[in-house]
Formats: structure tokens, sequence, C-alpha cells
């Protein structure tokens, strides 16, 4: 009689389960049929290649896509190395010292603070002390600060899970600290790293307010072509349109939207590329 | 039952070729008065002994008696572990490798290592073997490099095995021939002594005796420190056997006396089967 009953908890247990499942998706592929139908007609190479306009049919997204593309690059290129070289000393060489540990409660407090808190300290730190300006550089050194903790915690658990063996089997061969890490550490932990790499770019290339308070344009009829350059992003320029009465922009919203979204999937396909390329070559 | 009956090592013995010589044997590395602590806890106690060149020493024991622990010393193997703590001085070649400025990266060349698991570097064989000659400058040219990766692996019995495939993962290979190939790796930097913790103890018969057998080899070039939990494996390798107790050596002797007529009591116990 009993056994009957775990065996029914255990089925209502699946079915509520597998009920939230389906109630999350189904959200998730409304809306995501809501944008398309609103946008996909478009989608089209004068909206891709186009710049902003007052009038919604002329209106394109070329100077947002490569502000996008050319941050989030940029925000990779400083969060990862950065991100990377605080994990190991954090993880390789800081030990148990009381530094440490305040940096590491430290680190796990800046994943949740506020994005916008992030932008008041490019903005005072980046464009205004340092005299960056407005530019792809104070954009990108902000979303790399706001990048960096899961970054830097991602890959501290991807440098734990190396199995302790592979370091003894590297120390006992007269191979100092680094090389052990270099060669050996590193590069078994290169999935984790990019998964959490993944995670945090996946978050820096939709958000909105930080670039808005380090003053990110809204409106600019040009590409960005140098580190120096203003700018402008996906996110900004879809946030302008949704506030605009006519429902012709609002389109365009959804179409930059669809365009954000394949952005966003073809960055993270290239990530997991990458990393599949290398647990291939780790595992046999 | 006698004890002579239940005694392990006796098949083994008769099969050993060539007895231990004598005492005249130089001494490689002397170990005196070595404690050691995990934390507060003392692993080691008072370990004095004098281990042969050339010639194979074997560390026998029940799990936890410290000789894993006493081997890692012997290449200061246990500085990576935080909170321990060693006094005593080992010397190797008169020298302690404890005293303070001793390049410990530099000891180690010295003192290969092998470990129980076998842990070959997810790369390919050709890089497992290479590593240590790259890390160390050991190989100027590639030419070079190769030759001493092909001369490793023939020393380790496995070349014939993975010749025509050293590009593959090394993690391809099978049990045994992965403890093979880490004894390749550790013989490829030409270490002076080969230290070898429970090398065969998880691979199968056929394996096991690969591994014996070149350890048999090896010993004319190296000295070898093998620990083993099998006593047959102690008496069918090793010129000495040490047998230590919670954390002490007992007893350490011609492998021969210490399976046949050993001194003390603990000890005919423990080969005999009767404690341990």
């Amino acid at each position: 009689m009993i056994a009957t009953r775990r065996h029914l908890a255990d089925l209502a247990f699946q079915l509520v389960a597998l009920a939230t499942l389906v109630a999350a998706l189904l959200a998730l592929a409304v809306l995501l049929a809501d944008i398309l139908s609103d946008g996909i007609a478009r989608v089209n190479w004068q909206f891709l290649t186009s710049f902003p306009s007052r009038r919604a049919e002329q209106a394109g997204i070329y100077h947002a896509v490569v502000g996008s593309v050319f941050v989030i690059v940029l925000t990779a290129a400083l969060a990862l190395p950065v991100g990377v070289a605080a994990a190991i000393y954090l993880e390789e060489y800081g030990g148990r010292s009381r530094l440490a540990r305040f940096i590491e409660l430290n680190i796990a407090n800046l994943a949740a603070v506020p994005s916008i808190i992030y932008g008041l300290l490019g903005l005072g730190l980046f464009v205004r002390a340092l005299g960056m300006g407005r530019s792809v550089l104070a954009g990108a050194a902000t979303l790399a600060l706001l990048a960096l903790p899961v970054v830097i915690l991602s890959t501290r658990e991807a440098l734990r899970t190396v199995p302790p063996s592979i370091r003894e089997g590297s120390y006992a061969l007269g191979a100092t600290k680094w090389q052990t890490i270099w060669h050996q550490v590193l590069p078994m932990a290169v999935p984790g790293i990019l998964t959490g790499l993944i995670l945090a770019l996946s978050r820096a290339i939709g958000e909105t307010a930080p670039l808005i308070t380090i003053g990110a344009l809204t409106y600019i009829p040009f590409a960005p072509d140098s580190v120096w350059s203003p700018f402008t992003v996906l996110p900004i320029q879809i946030f302008n349109w949704v506030s605009r009465p006519q429902i012709d922009f609002r389109v365009n919203a959804a179409a930059a939207i669809i365009v954000l979204l394949a952005l966003l999937l073809t960055m993270n396909a290239v990530a997991i590329l990458v990393r599949d390329r290398f647990q291939r070559q780790v595992r046999p | 039952m006698t004890p002579t009956t239940r005694l392990p090592a006796l098949a083994g013995l008769a099969r050993q070729a060539s007895p231990a010589p004598g005492a005249e044997a130089p001494t490689k590395i002397e170990v005196g008065g070595l404690n050691f602590y995990y934390g507060p806890k003392r692993a080691l106690d008072g370990i004095s002994i004098r281990i042969p060149a050339n010639l194979v020493t074997a560390f026998i024991g029940p799990s936890g008696c410290g000789k894993s622990t006493f081997l890692r010393t012997l290449n200061r193997m246990n500085d990576i572990i935080p909170g321990t703590r060693v006094e005593g001085e080992v010397r190797i070649d008169g020298q302690d490798i404890y005293a303070s400025g001793v390049d410990v990266v530099q000891l180690r060349r010295r003192v290969g290592m092998v470990f129980q698991k076998s842990n070959p570097f997810p790369k390919s064989i050709f890089e497992n073997v290479a590593y240590g000659l790259r890390i160390n400058g050991l190989a100027a040219t590639r030419a070079e490099l190769a030759e001493r990766v092909e001369e490793s692996l023939r020393a380790a019995a496995i070349w014939d095995e993975v010749k025509d495939r050293l590009g593959e993962s090394a993690l391809a290979l099978s049990g045994g021939q992965q403890q093979r190939l880490c004894i390749a790796r550790a013989l490829a930097i030409r270490p002076e002594i080969l230290l070898m913790d429970e090398p065969a103890s998880a691979l199968d018969p056929i394996a096991t005796q690969r591994i014996e057998e070149l350890i048999y080899d090896l010993k004319k070039a190296y000295t070898i420190v093998i620990v083993t939990h099998n006593m047959q494996q102690a008496a069918r390798v090793s010129d000495y056997t040490a047998f230590f107790w919670l954390g002490k050596l007992v007893e350490h002797d011609r492998t021969d006396r210490i399976f046949t007529a050993p001194a003390e009591k603990l000890t005919e116990d423990y080969v005999t089967g009767r404690c341990g």
C-alpha cells in the first residue's frame, strides 16, 4: 500500500515538473511568435543596411548592428583575459589568505549589482576620469566590468574541476606552477570558461541601461569606425523605436529584436563550436 | 594451519632471479628522523632508512600506515598539499632536499614519480612524453625531441604498441598501456630515482606482469622505490623491503629475509597474513 502511494507521489511530482516546463516554454514560444509575426516582414536587406530615419519605412539598423558587434567583441577581449587572470590568482595562488577571501566575497556581490550601477561607474571612471568620452571603448569597458564577475566565477569552477592527478603528474615531471597551469590546467578548463563567457556576453549584448548612462547615442547617422567613435547598440535602438507613437516604428522594433536574437544565437553557436572542438581534443 | 603454508611470498621468492646483494650497495637516499604532519595529525613518526642505489626497494604495510606519504616526501610532492609539515632530513646523494634554497622543480627532475592511478595528460601519446622534455628544455631540435620520445617509449616497453599512433589521444589507450605511458613520461627526463606508488594496483594480472618485468629491467639504470599492497609483488620485484605500521618503520631488510625470517614479530604476522 505504502509503495503504491510513493509511486503516486513520484508520478504527481513528475507531472507538476513537466507542466512547469511546458508553461515556461509556452510563454517563450508565444513571445517569439508574436515578435516574428510583427517584424519578420520588415527584416530585409534595406533594413539591415540603412541608417536611422524619421520615416519608419526608410529607417534601418546598420549602425546599431555594427555598434553591437563592435562593443561585444571588445567586451569579450577585455573581460576574458582579465577575468581568467583574476580567477587563476584566486584559485591557484591566493589560497586562503584574508585578501583572497575578501576579494572573493566582493566578486560574488558584484554579480548581483544592478547594471545601471555599472553604468554610473563607467560614466565616472571611463568616460570622465579616463577621458574616453562616449566611445565604443568606454561602452565595452563598462560592459566588461558587468561581465567580469560571471567570467571569474565560472573560470574558478572550471579550474576546480581539473583533477588533482593532472597537476601532480605535471609537478612530478619538474614543471613549475605556471607551466602546470598554462600547459595542463587551463586547456582542460577552456570549455567551462567559454560557457561562462557565453552567459556573460549574452547578458551584456542585451544591456541598455548602463550604455545609456554612459551616453551611448539614441540617434546616430553613421557606423562606428574606431574604438573612439560614438556609437549605439541594438537594444538602445529598439528602446528608442518602441517608445515612438507611430505603429510603423514598432514594426521596426520587432524586426530589430529578431536581428538581435539572430546575433545572439550566432555568437553562442560560435562559442559552442569552439568549446566542442576543445572538448574533442581533451577527450578521446 | 602453520604460518609457512600461508606464506604468500614463497612462490614469488623461488622465481626471484637475483638475490639481493649485501650491504655494500651504495646509499642513494638517506632519511633521518623524519616526522610528517597533516595539520596536527602525525602521519610519519621518526622514520630513518637508507635506500640503496640501483636496486628496487619496496614499501609494504596496511592502508593508512604512511608508506605512500613517505614515498611522497622523497620528491616533496606533499608540498602541494596545504597544511602539511616535515621534520627531519632526507638526503639524496648526501644533499638534504628539505634544506632551504633547494629548488623543488630541479629536485623533481631528478626524482621521477609514477602514480597509483594512471594520469596521462589529455593530449596525444607523443605530447605526453614530450611534455617533460619541453618544459625542462631538454631537447634542442624537433628531431632530438622525437628521438628521446621514442627512446622513452621503448624503455617503458610500449613503443611497439603505440608507434603507429603517436598522434592519437593517450586516453584511448588501455589502463595498462596508460600506466606504461606514464612510466615512459617519467623516464623521458632521465631521473636518477623512480618513485612508484602502487603502479599496478588498478591493472589486471597480465598488465601487472608487464609492469613488473619493466621494473626489473629499469633497476639497471634507476634507483626504484615502489609502494605496494601486494606482498607477492614486493617479493617478486624488490631487493629490499621496508615494512610500515601506523606511521612507523618497523623493519627494513633484504626482501628474502623480510619474507622468510623477519626480525620483528609484527612483520612476520603481517607477511603471513595474520594481521593487517
